[in-house]
């Protein structure tokens, strides 16, 4: 395989699971705009879509007025920001494109349809009560690319490298959603009241990691809790969003190109190294460690992983 | 305007009766409720937008990728009519690669006299670096795309040789997998020859000219400019039919003088590359210094023979328009037989009786640039206003060995589905051409049509569309 066509097919999986999580963060931030029960004022939704996705800056030198029209604007419609769900969108096809011949007929026509639909979605149009329906679009065709992807593509080196994009994405995406936020998550913020901006801050990074409903069976008869939750979406490797299953995943992938190629390169160490640290952390030591610390070491070094891949695989 | 009673038309004769290849699909269409063609066009568009059959268009902020219009009512030719035409075709592309090689070589037909030397050493499309190198098989031009008119029952013409790298042949395949879907009803009743062993036949013509056939497994690649370009659809769709790798420049590099590509292990080495980038942008090293689309040092590795690259470099002098006129020459001189598909009447500018005779019949005749494509350029007489007409005759005073001239031409016309209903359009042919251990045409070939009533030309980047082609078997 090419090693431009290995790049292709990361990328290609990075980009559509960046768009769906971008997704889901608005429509957690939607969903608290809309039932204001929360009692916070009307901005603080969208912040805490902006900051998690690390847009905030971009935002504030282009908009005024926080509200919907705005973010909806600059994190589905913008061509600048480069990561919003249309740049990701317009990404994963365009790499997508350029390894026709490695893609199944399936899956492209899950890409370029979505893209095609998307393009034809004004965005004038979108207005806050239609906002939900079309997020919800949004996450649906990246769960038929996903399951396109996982149904119809060959077991080989270009289902890996596709495999790395995704896992690669999704765990950055985890980390940085719960550093965010990391001080509510600390023991000691745990006697709080329901009502309370803590409580819709849980509340909302679960929702927003598709893990709302799962916590409740992961965790039976407990109420929410910062250390469950960051337990939870850390360490636990049924939660598929966790960094812990992520590494998982990464940790067999890269054990699956060393028998297909047969030769075990650098980053085939990295990723066993960070999988076996994190099946061994308890959540205490992570406290230990401070929780910031701990999440900004992860991020760093799940980038200095996605470089060496791409150094072993020669597609930097 | 062209006379509209004068034209040839395909399907029904002088006494509106269908013309007998066409008597089935004439029939079908009159049985077919007023909204039914366009209906089925729509859902073709439905098809073709979603498998991304686009092709690029530059110049334009929006709409970067287009569809080109396709029509629903397939073109029908009959067997005889195709016996006569692949014949024709056959013979030409031997003469033409006959032509390649005695020119890269002892250059015999200008000895002889039979064309001026001048109009070959001092053309830009002429390579000095080609001379006495010998490709595989002697083969240059492996893929042609032989552009014919039909005037007339029995008379077709060649328009143009495309002996560089001739586009299209998705269309033909991707027009007939549409059609399948579309009506299966009317391939029952038709016996249409089948274009779908295309990528096999071209994998096997590419597969025939590596540097060493005797090897068991050849590595053959299609070479891209990248996505950006208008033919990317094309490009991947060839790589992926015959299981290749689509490969960019940057993806390839020369060492000890042979060509591997960049894969995710060890580099592979690479027997045969069918390249869709022109000469100039092959190699910096020995064209354009500034490409980067191409591969450094890969010329030099061709020259020792460790590459075949199809077409080979230096084949777009077979197909250039000032050569054009001596095609027929050409034809007897290698082959010592007459041609069995004609030229079109040429005058070449150059020479002052013809500039004379152009000059003097401006609006009645098509003029060309000599190295113009895709119906730029050019002046189409009968349909120009005043001004245009004055205005070209300006340019073409200023340059006259610049440009050719033709008559306009009456080209036959096929039963288009128009917003009216059905309604004669003017057609041209290309059929595909692979030239290796044998001769091997597709039966059919991509038809294009010219959407505008009454218009005669039928490039897609200006307003035309394509159809089916149907040969039928006996």
């Amino acid at each position: 395989m090419l090693g431009r066509t290995a790049s292709s097919l990361f990328w290609m999986s990075r980009y559509h699971e960046r768009a769906q999580n971008v997704s889901r963060l608005l429509e957690v931030a939607c969903r608290g705009a809309i039932i204001s029960h929360s009692g916070q004022e009307d901005g603080t939704h969208w912040t805490f879509a902006l900051a998690c996705s690390d847009c905030e800056t971009g935002f504030k030198q282009k908009y005024e007025e926080l509200n919907a029209r705005n973010v909806a604007a600059h994190m589905i419609f913008s061509k600048e920001n480069t990561s919003s769900i249309r740049s990701s969108l317009e990404l994963a096809r365009n790499n997508a494109r350029a390894v026709r011949t490695g893609i199944t007929a399936e899956l492209w026509e899950a890409i370029n349809t979505t893209w095609i639909e998307f393009t034809d979605v004004s965005p004038q149009s979108v207005t806050l009560e239609k906002l939900p329906d079309f997020l919800s679009w949004v996450n649906q065709r990246a769960h038929l690319f996903r399951g396109a992807l996982l149904n119809t593509i060959l077991r080989d080196d270009g289902y890996f490298f596709s495999q790395m994009g995704n896992f690669v994405e999704r765990s950055d995406n985890t980390a940085r959603i719960l550093d965010t936020y990391y001080w509510t998550l600390l023991p000691d913020s745990d006697i709080i009241d329901d009502g309370s901006l803590e409580h819709y801050q849980w509340s909302a990074m679960l929702r927003a990691l598709s893990g709302r409903r799962s916590y409740r069976f992961a965790y039976p008869n407990a109420r929410l809790k910062a250390f469950n939750i960051a337990e939870f979406l850390i360490l636990r490797t049924e939660m598929p969003r966790s960094l812990a299953h992520c590494y998982d995943w990464i940790a067999d992938t890269a054990e699956d190109l060393a028998q297909f190629y047969g030769s075990r390169e650098p980053s085939l160490d990295m990723a066993a190294e960070m999988a076996r640290d994190l099946a061994e952390k308890q959540m205490h030591e992570i406290y230990q460690q401070g929780l910031h610390d701990f999440l900004s070491d992860f991020i760093s070094k799940n980038n200095l992983f996605a470089h060496q891949l791409g150094e072993d695989y020669n597609f930097a | 305007m062209s006379d509209e009673r004068t034209f040839f038309n395909e399907m029904l004769d002088e006494a509106n009766t269908p013309r007998q290849p066409y008597a089935r699909l004439a029939k079908w269409l009159e049985d077919k409720p007023a909204n039914f063609l366009t209906k089925k066009g729509r859902d073709a568009e439905t098809i073709f937008r979603r498998l991304g059959i686009t092709f690029a268009v530059y110049g334009t902020e929006e709409a970067t990728e287009r569809l080109i219009p396709f029509d629903p009512i397939p073109r029908i030719i009959s067997a005889p009519e195709w016996r006569r035409l692949s014949a024709g075709i056959d013979q030409r592309v031997r003469a033409l690669n006959a032509f390649l090689h005695d020119i890269y070589h002892r250059q015999e037909i200008l000895r002889a006299g039979r064309i001026p030397a001048d109009l070959v050493l001092q053309n830009e499309a002429f390579l000095p670096e080609m001379a006495g190198f010998t490709p595989a098989r002697k083969v240059y031009a492996h893929i042609i795309g032989t552009d014919l008119v039909r005037v007339s029952e029995n008379e077709f013409y060649v328009l143009e040789d495309n002996t560089r790298t001739p586009s299209g042949v998705s269309y033909m395949m991707e027009n007939r997998e549409t059609m399948m879907r579309l009506f299966p009803d009317l391939f029952q009743s038709h016996r249409v020859a089948a274009v779908e062993q295309y990528p096999e036949n071209l994998l096997q013509t590419l597969e025939s000219v590596a540097p060493d056939p005797s090897k068991s497994s050849q590595t053959i690649v299609v070479l891209t400019p990248g996505i950006y370009n208008s033919a990317y659809f094309e490009h991947a769709f060839l790589a992926d039919s015959m299981g290749v790798e689509l490969v960019e420049g940057r993806d390839l590099f020369v060492d000890a003088g042979h060509v591997f590509m960049r894969t995710t292990r060890e580099p592979k080495q690479v027997d045969v590359i069918y390249r869709r980038i022109d000469d100039a942008f092959l190699d910096p090293l020995t064209f354009n210094p500034g490409s980067m689309l191409g591969v450094p040092g890969l010329f030099d590795a061709y020259r020792a023979g460790n590459v075949t690259i199809c077409n080979a470099p230096g084949t777009g002098i077979a197909d250039d328009k000032a050569i054009y006129a001596y095609v027929p020459d050409i034809i007897e001189f290698y082959t010592g037989q007459k041609p069995i598909l004609n030229n079109v009447p040429t005058w070449n500018c150059s020479r002052p009786d013809d500039l004379a005779y152009v000059l003097d019949n401006l609006e009645e005749i098509v003029v060309k640039e000599v190295h113009g494509s895709g119906g730029y350029g050019m002046l189409i007489g009968p349909t120009a206003s005043k001004r245009e007409i004055a205005e070209f005759r300006k340019v073409l005073e200023t340059n006259p060995s610049n440009y050719i001239a033709q008559p306009t031409l009456a080209l036959s016309a096929c039963p288009t589905h128009v917003a009216s209903g059905v309604a004669p359009r003017h057609v041209d042919l290309r059929p595909y051409v692979l030239i290796g251990d044998q001769v091997r045409i597709t039966p059919g070939g991509l038809t294009r049509v010219a959407l505008k009533k009454g218009s005669l030309v039928v490039n897609s980047s200006q307003g035309g569309g394509t159809k089916d082609t149907w040969v039928l078997e006996d």
